[in-house]
């Protein structure tokens, strides 16, 4: 099955840039990761019948996000890390403790938990128009007009705080 | 297509999630923590987008958006916070953020 194969190729692709963001010393190499994770991702929501959510992932996340932290990174100029990648400290006891503690559960629930069949999709499913549908006429009309003002909200406090005099 | 069932994606989703937490847990470079916590959010779309496509309800999809603009406005205040401090200490280090400390 073409599909699957794509898909799990795409996944483990995800998977293995999501790691290099957290390994990297330096921080471009983080960002530059993190933009090769989120393409993964927009492939794997095409490869779930999410076109409109792929596109947003890549116009949004890759594009617009990604540029504010490289712009910032450059800004900032800091410097590498200075700590030795992988020695025993309490932070890293610490997080490779929790770490697994959650993958732990997570795995025990995931194994216990079975979906049955994927569910018929209907036609259109997926389509900016159904989505429009959803969010603008649907159950969802309160929540996406916050939005809204919570985007305006930060657009305000980004300014207020990065700025030195208003 | 022929979807993959839900266990692969939350499979997927489960492992990136683990990552981004392991990372904010163990980096001291506030950047890269940062960076983190998006693969967290990316990882809780995934599922969102997963349960939808398994489900054939579009309300993750409409879920999976609102976590993207909200992603984003936190990505503008916390980076807008960055810079800020990095003004008056010339540093990103987490370790060195110790002022509210008793």
């Amino acid at each position: 099955m073409f599909e699957a194969a794509l898909f799990y190729t795409f996944s483990i692709l995800a998977i293995l840039a999501g790691i290099s963001v957290i390994t990297r010393r330096n921080a471009i190499s983080s960002a530059v990761s993190l933009v090769a994770s989120f393409f993964c991702l927009a492939a794997m929501y095409a490869l779930l019948d999410a076109h409109f959510v792929a596109v947003i992932q890549i116009l949004v996340y890759a594009g617009a996000i990604m540029v504010l932290f490289i712009f910032v990174i450059m800004v900032l100029n800091v410097r590498e890390e200075l700590e030795e990648g992988w020695d025993l400290t309490p932070r890293a006891i610490a997080g490779a403790g929790v770490g697994g503690v959650l993958g732990l559960t997570t795995l025990v629930a995931l194994t216990a938990a079975d979906g049955g069949p994927s569910a018929e999709l209907h036609e259109g499913f997926g389509t900016i128009q159904q989505l429009g549908y959803l969010l603008f006429s649907g159950q969802y009309l309160l929540p996406f007009e916050l939005v809204s003002a919570l985007l305006t909200v930060a657009v305000v406090g980004a300014v207020v705080l990065a700025k030195k005099e208003l | 297509m022929e979807s993959v069932g839900l266990f692969p994606v939350l499979a997927v989703s489960s492992i990136l999630f683990l990552t981004g937490v392991i990372g904010v847990l163990t980096r001291r470079n506030i950047l890269i923590l940062l960076m983190s916590v998006e693969l967290m959010l990316n990882a809780v779309n995934l599922s969102f987008v997963g349960f939808s496509r398994h489900l054939g309800v579009m309300d993750g999809h409409a879920m999976a958006v609102f976590v993207m603009a909200v992603a984003a406005a936190e990505a503008g205040v916390g980076l807008a916070l960055v810079m800020l401090i990095y003004r008056n200490r010339i540093d990103v280090d987490l370790d060195d953020l110790n002022l509210l400390k008793g």
